[in-house]
C-alpha cells in the first residue's frame, strides 16, 4: 500500500496546542503498553497474535503496534462495552472459548497450531469463522460468526485504531484540544493537519508533513 | 487500561459532591458551595439521574424553592482537565455495565445511547437539538399510527423556546419546516465539507436542508468560549462549548440550592404500607444507604428507569412500581440510525467540527411518497477512526488488507445517517436478567426487534440517501444497514391509566408521589433526536409541580 501521508507523524504535535495534558497522559500510557500478555496464557497469546496479524496485516519496516497486548489489557481489566448479545458469554469467557475452538479447528484441519499455519490457511479459517462455518463441542453453542464480529473484529480493530500509527496511516488529525480546526471547507487543510500525497507531488506532501 | 493515568479516572472512584461543595466544571480546579441534606430529613424531591430529564428538572424544582437531591450513578467530571481527545479513554462517560441484548435485532448499547455521569448522556451527545413536528403529539389521531401524547404542541413550543434559550442553541435564521419558530439564540456554525456534501445532495434531489440547531455555542458565553471545531463532541467536549446538563442545568441547580450526589447508584425505591414512596436505597462509597424523600423522580433513561421500577417490586407491587398497566419496560423504541457513504475526489476531512452541521427534515414533514408510517431526518456525519472502522467492519465484514485500503479513504469519505422513527411495540422491552452487576442488582435484558414498518422506513431512507450521494458524483456508495441510536419509551405517558404509566405531568398513575422524567415517557419517538424534547418536558413538569403544590395537590 502506498504511503498516502508520507512523513506524517501525529506525535509531532504532542507539544503543540493540539494536545492538552490529559491527551498526553492517555497517549503516553498507550504507547508504553508492553507486548506481553497479562490475561492470556502463552498458548492463547500465540493464537491471538496470529489472528491480529491477519485482521490487521502491519507493513514491514515500521514499528509494530502491539494490538494483541491492547486486546489482552481490555480483558485483564474486564473493560466491557455496555452490551452483550445474549448468545455470547461475557467477553473473557468468549475469548477463551473462541481461541480454543479456533485451535481445535486448526488441529482438525491441518494438524498444527493456528499460528504455524500458512497465512492463506489462517485466512481461510478466519473466513469460515466469520461466515459461521465453524462449529463443534468447543464452541459450546457460541455462534462462531457472532464471536468473529462482536469480539475478534470489534476488539482488535478498536485497539488498532486507538493507536497513533493507525492515525498516521489514514491522515487523521489525532488529539485536538484546546486547539481545534479553522479551515472547514473542501480541500482546505490547516497547517497542523496531514498533507496528502498527490500523484507527482509526493515530495511536497512529505515536506509539509515533516515541517508541521 | 491499567497503565493509563489513574488521575484522569479519579472521579470514578471518589465522590466529589460532598462536604458542602461541588465541582465547578467551568474553572480548572474550581469548586462551588453546595447545600447538603441529611438522609433522615425527607427532602421534597429526590431525583434519580441527572441527565437531560433529571438534571433539567433538578434545576427547575430547586429554582422553584423545593428541597432537591439529584443522585447519579456516574462521576462528576471536570472537562477542562479530565477529558482527553481520545475515543478509547473517553468511554469513561458511557454506561458500560453489562446489559444483555436479544430479540431479532439485538441492540448495541453503551456508547451512542447511554451515559453514566453527572449530566448523563448530554455529556457525550452530538448536540443536535430539534423540535418535534407538531402533528407527532397527536400522531394516532392525525397521522394514523402510534399513540397520542397527552401534551399540546403549542404548549411544547413554548417549552422548546425555554430550553433553546437556556442552552443558547446555535441555529439557522429561518427553519425550513413546521410552524414559525423564534430565531435561535446564537447564530449557526460554519458548515464543514461533510455538511456541504449533504447540502449539495439535498439540492440535487430538490429538497430543503438547513444548518443543524446545535447545543454548542457559536459565540462566547460566560466562562466558555465558542466551539473550536475539534470534532471530538461524542467523546465529551474538553472546552465546555457544548451546552450539556453538566455545564448548564446542574450548576444552576446547585446555585439554587439543590444537592447532587455523584457515584450514587440507586437500587431500590422504598414504598410504605400506604403505597407511597418514602425514599431511595442507594449505594455510595461501598455502602447501601437510605435517603428519605416526600417525592421520588426516576430519570434514568429508557433502560435504567424501568430496571429500577422493576427492581423495586414489593408484595404490594409484585410486578414492580407504577406498573398496574403492565407497560413498565414495554414499548422500547430505539431510533434507527442507518447510513450511506461514498468517496469523493475532494478532501472532506470529516473529523473537523461537530459531526452533523447540516440536516434535512424533509421526510419528517412530507407524508406523500411513503410506504410507511413515521418519519426520519438525515444528517451529515463525521465519525472518528474507531467509530468509522466499527462501521466498516461491522456492516461490510471487511478485515485484513481490504479493510486497511478502505480506511485509507477516510479523508475523502462523506455520508449521511438517519434518525429514524420506530413504532412502539409491546414486545420490545426491558426486563430483569438473572445476572447481577457490581452493585448486586439484576442487570437489564433488552429485547428488540424491528417491525415491517420500521424496515420499510429504513429501506426508503437508504434508497433516497444513496440517490442523493450518486447525484453529486460520489463513488463506491454503500449502505450501513444495521445501527440504532436513541432509546425511548418503556414508561409511556398518556390520558388513561390502563394504557400508560404516567400522566401528562410525568406523575405515575399508581403512586402519586412517584414521577418519571426522561425519554421513557415518550409514547412515540418521531424522527428527531430526543434530548430537546426530554428537556422541554422536564421544564413543563417543573412548572406543573409548582402549580400543583400551590393548589395543595402534590
Amino acid at each position: 500500500m502506498p504511503d498516502r501521508y508520507p512523513g506524517y507523524d501525529v506525535l509531532s504535535k504532542r507539544n503543540t496546542a493540539s494536545w492538552n495534558d490529559a491527551s498526553r497522559q492517555v497517549i503516553d500510557a498507550r504507547l508504553a503498553i508492553v507486548d506481553s500478555p497479562e490475561f492470556f496464557d502463552e498458548r492463547k497469546w500465540r493464537t491471538l497474535r496470529a489472528i491480529c496479524d491477519r485482521i490487521v496485516p502491519q507493513p514491514a519496516g515500521r514499528a509494530v503496534v502491539p494490538i494483541a497486548a491492547m486486546v489482552d489489557r481490555k480483558l485483564a481489566d474486564d473493560h466491557r462495552d455496555g452490551y452483550r448479545d445474549a448468545r455470547l458469554p461475557p467477553q473473557r469467557e468468549a475469548w477463551r472459548r473462541g481461541l480454543a475452538a479456533l485451535e481445535a479447528a486448526a488441529q482438525a484441519r491441518a494438524g498444527v497450531a493456528f499460528h504455524r499455519l500458512m497465512t492463506v490457511a489462517q485466512d481461510a479459517l478466519l473466513r469460515d469463522m466469520q461466515c459461521g462455518r465453524l462449529d463443534g463441542p468447543e464452541w459450546d453453542d457460541m455462534p462462531a460468526d457472532l464471536f468473529f464480529r462482536e469480539r475478534v473484529a470489534h476488539d482488535i480493530l478498536a485497539a488498532y485504531y486507538s493507536h497513533p500509527v493507525s492515525w498516521n496511516e489514514i491522515g487523521f488529525g489525532g488529539p485536538a484540544s484546546p486547539r481545534g480546526y479553522v479551515r472547514m471547507y473542501f480541500n482546505r487543510r490547516d497547517p497542523w493537519e496531514a498533507a496528502e500525497a498527490k500523484a507527482g507531488h509526493e515530495a511536497a506532501a512529505r515536506d509539509a508533513n515533516e515541517n508541521m | 487500561m491499567t497503565v493509563e493515568s489513574n488521575q484522569l479516572h479519579d472521579a470514578l472512584h471518589v465522590p466529589r459532591g460532598k462536604d458542602g461543595r461541588a465541582p465547578d466544571p467551568l474553572r480548572v480546579g474550581g469548586w462551588m458551595p453546595m447545600r447538603e441534606y441529611r438522609e433522615d430529613e425527607a427532602v421534597d424531591f429526590v431525583i434519580v439521574g441527572t441527565g437531560a430529564g433529571g438534571g433539567t428538572l433538578a434545576c427547575k424544582l430547586a429554582e422553584a424553592g423545593f428541597s432537591v437531591i439529584g443522585m447519579d450513578a456516574g462521576a462528576w467530571w471536570r472537562p477542562l482537565e479530565e477529558f482527553a481527545s481520545d475515543e478509547t479513554h473517553q468511554d469513561k462517560l458511557f454506561w458500560t455495565d453489562e446489559r444483555i441484548c436479544d430479540g431479532d435485532n439485538p441492540l448495541k448499547l453503551g456508547s451512542n445511547n447511554s451515559g453514566k455521569s453527572v449530566g448523563g448522556s448530554t455529556v457525550h451527545f452530538a448536540m443536535v437539538s430539534l423540535r418535534f413536528r407538531p402533528e407527532w403529539f397527536k400522531c394516532r389521531t392525525l397521522l394514523g399510527y402510534g399513540a397520542d401524547w397527552p401534551l399540546d404542541w403549542r404548549e411544547m413550543w413554548r417549552y422548546y423556546g425555554e430550553v433553546e434559550q437556556a442552552l443558547k442553541i446555535a441555529g439557522p435564521v429561518t427553519y425550513p419546516w413546521g410552524p414559525k419558530r423564534p430565531r435561535y439564540p446564537y447564530r449557526a456554525h460554519e458548515i464543514n465539507a461533510a455538511g456541504w456534501v449533504l447540502a449539495q445532495a439535498c439540492e440535487a434531489m430538490g429538497i430543503a436542508w438547513t444548518e443543524t440547531p446545535l447545543a454548542t455555542i457559536s459565540a462566547p458565553r460566560g466562562r466558555a468560549h465558542p466551539c473550536v471545531y475539534r470534532g471530538f463532541c461524542v467523546t465529551g467536549c474538553a472546552t465546555n462549548a457544548k451546552q450539556s446538563a453538566l455545564v448548564t442545568w446542574i450548576p444552576r441547580a446547585v446555585t439554587a440550592g439543590a444537592e447532587i450526589r455523584d457515584l450514587a447508584m440507586v437500587g431500590r425505591i422504598e414504598v410504605n404500607d400506604a403505597g407511597l414512596a418514602t425514599g431511595v436505597h442507594y449505594q455510595r462509597e461501598g455502602q447501601w444507604r437510605f435517603q428519605r424523600a416526600r417525592n421520588v423522580v426516576v430519570a434514568g433513561y429508557a433502560i435504567e428507569t424501568p430496571r429500577l421500577l422493576l427492581n423495586s417490586a414489593t408484595d404490594r407491587y409484585p410486578d414492580g412500581l407504577a406498573n398496574s398497566s403492565g407497560l413498565v419496560g414495554r414499548n422500547l423504541m430505539a431510533q434507527t440510525n442507518q447510513g450511506v457513504y461514498g468517496v469523493f475526489d475532494d478532501e472532506i476531512r470529516w473529523y473537523k467540527g461537530p459531526p452533523s452541521l447540516t440536516l434535512t427534515e424533509h421526510w419528517n414533514y412530507t407524508d406523500t411518497g411513503k410506504d410507511f408510517f413515521g418519519g426520519y431526518a438525515f444528517m451529515a456525519q463525521g465519525p472518528l477512526p474507531q467509530a468509522w472502522v466499527s462501521t466498516q467492519a461491522g456492516n461490510r465484514g471487511l478485515w485484513g488488507e481490504a479493510l486497511l485500503r478502505e480506511m485509507q479513504q477516510y479523508n475523502h469519505q462523506a455520508g449521511f445517517k438517519i434518525v429514524g422513527e420506530t413504532l412502539p411495540q409491546e414486545r420490545n422491552r426491558v426486563t430483569l436478567a438473572d445476572e447481577k452487576d457490581q452493585y448486586g442488582l439484576p442487570v437489564a435484558r433488552v429485547t428488540y426487534s424491528l417491525c415491517d414498518n420500521d424496515k420499510a422506513l429504513v429501506k426508503h431512507s437508504i434508497d433516497f440517501m444513496s440517490r442523493g450521494l450518486d447525484a453529486i458524483g460520489a463513488r463506491d456508495i454503500w449502505a450501513e444497514e444495521d445501527d440504532t441510536c436513541h432509546l425511548n419509551g418503556t414508561a409511556r405517558m398518556g390520558d388513561d391509566p390502563a394504557t400508560s404509566v404516567v400522566n401528562a405531568d410525568c406523575r405515575s398513575w399508581d403512586i402519586r408521589n412517584l414521577w418519571i422524567c426522561d425519554g421513557s415517557v415518550f409514547p412515540t419517538v418521531g424522527g428527531v433526536n430526543p434530548s430537546l424534547t426530554i428537556q422541554a418536558i422536564a421544564c413543563r413538569t417543573g412548572d406543573r409541580i409548582r402549580q400543583l403544590a400551590a393548589l395543595g395537590e402534590l
